[in-house]
Parts: structure tokens; C-alpha cells; sequence
């Protein structure tokens, strides 16, 4: 090159391809802010209305028999409960054959046995939630919630036991991990030191793992708090709920109370604050399933840090 | 043990028994078992469910055919068919591709390739990573607020005031946002530095590097993200009836142009799913429902199996 002579190098390069580079740089900043602006909006939109509800809203309406918002009755605690039972009974459910299906999977299946199996896990995970929906209305409900526990058609239970199914790929897969991520020199570690497979599993393996396995735990109850399609179409009480803790009957969750106002008239309306409730609900569900999400997302770098 | 039953046992079959002990073995295989089972409950209820849905779903097929997927919604059972739910779940899973693809793949470059390690660069990542798990149903509240307006506002709205398909894209857009980030960015991180290093190594500028080396060799294991995200949003169903999705009958104008069916009243698959389980003629319940099932699952079957097939055909090892 002739310009290796000058005294003064210029390394900068074409002009237009500079140019070009900040422009780049800059859609790609521009795309990375939108995602951002994304988390701001959903705050944002659901403060607003919900400002409008608290500030508008009868104290006395907020303790009464039940949530029917089109009637002015805006009971949390029915919603929480219902919203918190069958969180409870679908964790019941996912925990034993999420946490089993991942131990196996991890520690006994061999290689070839795993490449059958896991597809199960993940053909499971890919099935939509109204697809769980109706086979929780017309298979558990019929089977299980009615003949076993004589609930009604619409119970708590048959949509708990519904999401809890759809929670339970979830925790499995992530524990799986967890647990594959302990390093095989602690199994064996454990063997040399005469202890079985059962036992390095119990003694060993879980508790280096217990970080990843809470964090699946976590992110299934978030993940059942958010649900709403098995909800809405199995635990029934459309269009409002009375209070209950008897999970045999019907109940509305937050999520469901949020879809069931919405549907029927193909629009979200009602009589004075039912449209401004659904954001209330919509803001405490957000910071519910959020503050749940941050504590599983520690738990999670606790073991990354680890290992 | 008596004498008589070691003399049965090979020695180091005798060694390992009095070693480990029979009570322990016993306890180890009984756990074993247990979760043996735990794995095969899931299985059964994958059997259970699926068997159900199909043999309710035969029926259908049997008796129409191919005229139950070519056939718009209708109040009688007889000539109900999920045309409306398929032409609108398309259309809305076009409108998210349009959105969530630029946005998040280009948010996902921005990250792993642009930006600085700094603290700011990790609250974005862990704001993206929250997003994730944000109730679908809080989505639907966000597309009412913001883009039901949006799209009423730029005159797009027709005659259901923005409770339209555009709507609906936008909001399930937003929806899967975060899940193609991560996606991109889990493909972008596999690609080895040693790549961009030799781009930058022969004069090329960040750009081209990435446009030449780094985004082809993602290009897979963004793809395949990209048919997984369009899977979820094709099943998604409960941000839909915030934002108006029809749930019940609406006459659908076959010769309408494209403006006015992307304005109309619209439906979509899983949401024909849920109306049938509610209409008062319980053949839609009991048979037409599992068919559109059948219909929604083939579908999504489909396309995962294609996104896993894709990555294994393309999937470079570094």
C-alpha cells in the first residue's frame, strides 16, 4: 500500500462504511429499547386503569360476598383464594411427577432409554393450554373430580389437577437440568464411598441440585397463578364467584375472572368499574408472577455460580 | 442367609450382597420404581388424553371428511367446520412473524454482539428474561389499552374499532418477544468468537461480520426458534378474548378484499376450540370440539417436528 508511507496513518477507513456501521448499530439499539419499552407499557396500561379503580371504588365493596363485577362486588380474597387453591392442587400434581420424571431421566435412563422418553416431556409441554382445558372439563372432571371427590361438572379440583399436567413439563425439564448440571465426579464421589445409586440420588445429587429444583417449583406456581384457559373453561363460575375454599366447587381465578368479563360480548364491558377491576387484577397477577419469576431467576444463578 | 442359599449365589454375588445388604437393595429398586412410574404417569396421561380427544374427534372425520376444515363457522353442527378459526390463526401468526421477527432478532444481535457488558446491559437481559413469564392473559389487557387504540388510531380499526386481527398480531407480537430474544440470543452465543475474531481479522467491519458469518451460522438455531415461537402463538388463546376476538358466530364475508377481512370480525383456531365447548347443542362439545382439537394439534405437531428436524439437519457442531 502506498499510504504506508505517510507520516500520519489513517486507519479509519471508507467514510460510507463507517456511516453505514452507526446506522446498524443504531436499528439494532432501536429494536433492543422497543423490547424494553414492551415491560414499560404493560406497567404503564395497567396502572393507569387500576389507579382509576382504587380511587373510584366503595371500600365496602371490596369485602363482600363474592366477585361479580358487573354488579359492583369486587371480593379479591375470592379470586386470590380460588387463584391460590388450585395453584395448590396443580403443584400437588406437578411436583411428585415433574421431580420423578426428572430424576429418572437424569440418573437412571440410559442414553437410548432417554432419547424415547424425554420426547414425552416435550410433546407434553408443546400441547395448548385449551387443549388441557377441555380434557380437563371432559375427562377429569367426569373421571376423577366428580366420581372420586363428588364435585360438580365445573370444580376447583378438575381445573387444579388440569394445570397442574400443564405445569408439570415445566418442572421436570428444568430440574432435569439442575440435576444433569452436577458434576459426576460427586456420584462418584459417593460411590467409592460404598453408597448406591438410591442413595447418591438422595444424599448427593438432590441436594447439590436443590437450587435449580426450587427454582422449577417456583416458575410451576408462577406458571399456574398465570394460567387461564384450563381455569376459565373447567373450574366454571362464569361471569362471577362466590367466596369458597372448597375446592369441589366452582371458582374464579384471577386470570379467569380477567378472560370471563372479556368474553360473551366479544369486548371487555360492564356496569361502572367491572373494566377498570380487570386491570386491578391485571397489576397484582403482573407483580404476583413477577416477584415469583425474580426469586426462581436467583435461585437459578445460585447454581450456575456453583458449577 | 443360610448355607444352603450360598451355594447357590456366585461369589461375588455373595460379596456384593453382604456388602450392600438385601433391605437396602430392596429400598433402592422400590425407589427406583417409584420413579419409574412418576415418568410413566406422564405418559399415560399423554395417552389418555390424546386417545380420548381423537377416538370423540373420529366421528367427525368420518362423516365429513375434508369438508370440516374447508367449512366456516355455522350455528348448526352439521355444516360447522374450523375454515374461520384456520384463515384467522394464520393471519394473526403472520403479523406476529412480520413484528416479533425484526424486533427480536435484532434486539437479540444488539445484545450479544453490540452491547457493552455493563450493569445496564444485565437489567435489560433479566428485564427480557421476566417478560417471559408474564401471564399470557396480562398480554390480552396490554393489547386492549395499547394496541387495540394503536390500530384505531392509524385508521386501521374498521368497524369494530380496532378489535381486529392487526390488533391481535400486534399483541401476541409482544407476547412471544421475549421468547424469540432468548432463542436468538442462546444461537447467536453458540456461534464461536474464534469466527468473528477471523472476520474482524481480514478488514471486515462489525457489520459485516455479523451479516456475513455470525447470522448465517445462527441462522439454524434461530429458525428454529422462530417456527417454536410461531407454534406458541398459534395455540394462544386467552389474551385473544381481551382484546375481542369473536366467540361466538359471525358471518364471514368470503368475497370481502384483504383490508376488510385484516378490519373484520375474526376468530381463531384454539378460540373456536373454547366456543364449541360452550354452545347449547352439545354435539359441539362432544364431537366437534375434539375435532378441531385434532385439527389445532396436527398443526402444531407439524411444525415442532419440522423445527427439530430443521436443527438436526443444520446444526453445525464447533
Amino acid at each position: 500500500m502506498t499510504t504506508a508511507t505517510a507520516p500520519a496513518l489513517d486507519l479509519s477507513g471508507d467514510v460510507r462504511r463507517r456511516r453505514r456501521e452507526r446506522r446498524v448499530r443504531r436499528f439494532f439499539l432501536g429494536t433492543a429499547i422497543l423490547s424494553i419499552g414492551v415491560s414499560v407499557a404493560i406497567v404503564l396500561s395497567l396502572i393507569g386503569e387500576a389507579f382509576n379503580f382504587i380511587s373510584q371504588v366503595a371500600f365496602a365493596d371490596l369485602w363482600t360476598v363474592g366477585w361479580f363485577p358487573r354488579r359492583g362486588l369486587f371480593d379479591f380474597i375470592t379470586l386470590v383464594a380460588a387463584t391460590l387453591l388450585i395453584s395448590l392442587i396443580a403443584m400437588v400434581v406437578a411436583t411428585p411427577l415433574g421431580l420423578g420424571a426428572a430424576t429418572y431421566l437424569s440418573e437412571y435412563a440410559s442414553p437410548r432409554a432417554r432419547r424415547v422418553l424425554k420426547p414425552i416431556i416435550e410433546i407434553l409441554a408443546g400441547i395448548p393450554s385449551v387443549v388441557l382445558g377441555f380434557f380437563a372439563l371432559t375427562w377429569i372432571s367426569p373421571n376423577i373430580a366428580q366420581r372420586l371427590f363428588g364435585a360438580g361438572t365445573f370444580s376447583m379440583l378438575a381445573a387444579g389437577i388440569g394445570v397442574g399436567i400443564l405445569v408439570t413439563p415445566l418442572v421436570a425439564s428444568i430440574s432435569e437440568d439442575a440435576m444433569r448440571a452436577v458434576p459426576n465426579e460427586l456420584r462418584q464421589a459417593s460411590y467409592g464411598l460404598g453408597a448406591n445409586r438410591a442413595i447418591t440420588v438422595r444424599r448427593v445429587v438432590f441436594p447439590a441440585a436443590i437450587s435449580g429444583v426450587v427454582a422449577s417449583l417456583i416458575l410451576g406456581v408462577s406458571r399456574a397463578i398465570g394460567e387461564t384457559m384450563v381455569v376459565f373453561m373447567a373450574a366454571g363460575a362464569v361471569g362471577g364467584a362466590l367466596r369458597t375454599f372448597s375446592v369441589t366447587e366452582p371458582g374464579q381465578t384471577m386470570t379467569a375472572a380477567i378472560a370471563s368479563l372479556a368474553t360473551g360480548s366479544d369486548q371487555v364491558a360492564g356496569e361502572g368499574l367491572a373494566f377498570q377491576s380487570l386491570f386491578m387484577v391485571g397489576l397484582l397477577l403482573f407483580f404476583l408472577t413477577l416477584l415469583l419469576n425474580v426469586i426462581s431467576d436467583r435461585f437459578v444463578r445460585r447454581v450456575r455460580e456453583k458449577y | 442367609m443360610t448355607t444352603t442359599r450360598v451355594a447357590d449365589l456366585s461369589t461375588t454375588e455373595v460379596v456384593r450382597q453382604s456388602l450392600a445388604g438385601r433391605r437396602v437393595n430392596v429400598g433402592a429398586i422400590a425407589f427406583q420404581l417409584g420413579l419409574l412410574v412418576t415418568l410413566l404417569t406422564s405418559l399415560l396421561i399423554l395417552v389418555v388424553l390424546l386417545g380420548d380427544i381423537i377416538v370423540a374427534a373420529l366421528p367427525t372425520f368420518r362423516d365429513r371428511g375434508l369438508d370440516f376444515v374447508t367449512s366456516p363457522l355455522s350455528l348448526s353442527a352439521d355444516s360447522a367446520g374450523v375454515l374461520s378459526g384456520i384463515t384467522g390463526s394464520l393471519a394473526i401468526t403472520v403479523v406476529v412473524a412480520l413484528v416479533a421477527f425484526p424486533v427480536g432478532i435484532g434486539a437479540a444481535v444488539y445484545l450479544e454482539e453490540y452491547a457493552p457488558d455493563n450493569r445496564l446491559t444485565r437489567i435489560i437481559a433479566t428485564n427480557i428474561r421476566n417478560l417471559a413469564g408474564v401471564p399470557s392473559i396480562v398480554y390480552g389487557l396490554l393489547g386492549l389499552a395499547v394496541f387495540v387504540r394503536l390500530v384505531d388510531l392509524i385508521g386501521l380499526g374498521g368497524d369494530r374499532g380496532g378489535r381486529n386481527v392487526l390488533a391481535a398480531g400486534l399483541t401476541l407480537a409482544v407476547l412471544v418477544l421475549p421468547i424469540v430474544i432468548i432463542t436468538s440470543l442462546e444461537a447467536l452465543r453458540a456461534v464461536p468468537n474464534t469466527i468473528r475474531e477471523a472476520g474482524v481479522g481480514v478488514g471486515a467491519t462489525k457489520w459485516e461480520v455479523i451479516r456475513h458469518h455470525v447470522l448465517p451460522s445462527a441462522a439454524p438455531g434461530i429458525l428454529t426458534g422462530a417456527v417454536l415461537t410461531l407454534s406458541r402463538a398459534f395455540g394462544e388463546t386467552a389474551p385473544l378474548f381481551v382484546i375481542g376476538v369473536a366467540t361466538g358466530f359471525f358471518a364471514s364475508a368470503d368475497s370481502a378484499g384483504i383490508i376488510d377481512r385484516l378490519t373484520g370480525a375474526y376468530t381463531a383456531l384454539p378460540v373456536v376450540v373454547f366456543s364449541w365447548t360452550r354452545q347449547t347443542d352439545p354435539l359441539f362439545l362432544e364431537t366437534l370440539a375434539p375435532a378441531a382439537i385434532v385439527v389445532l394439534l396436527v398443526v402444531l405437531l407439524t411444525a415442532n417436528a419440522g423445527a427439530i428436524i430443521l436443527r438436526n439437519r443444520f446444526e453445525r457442531q464447533w
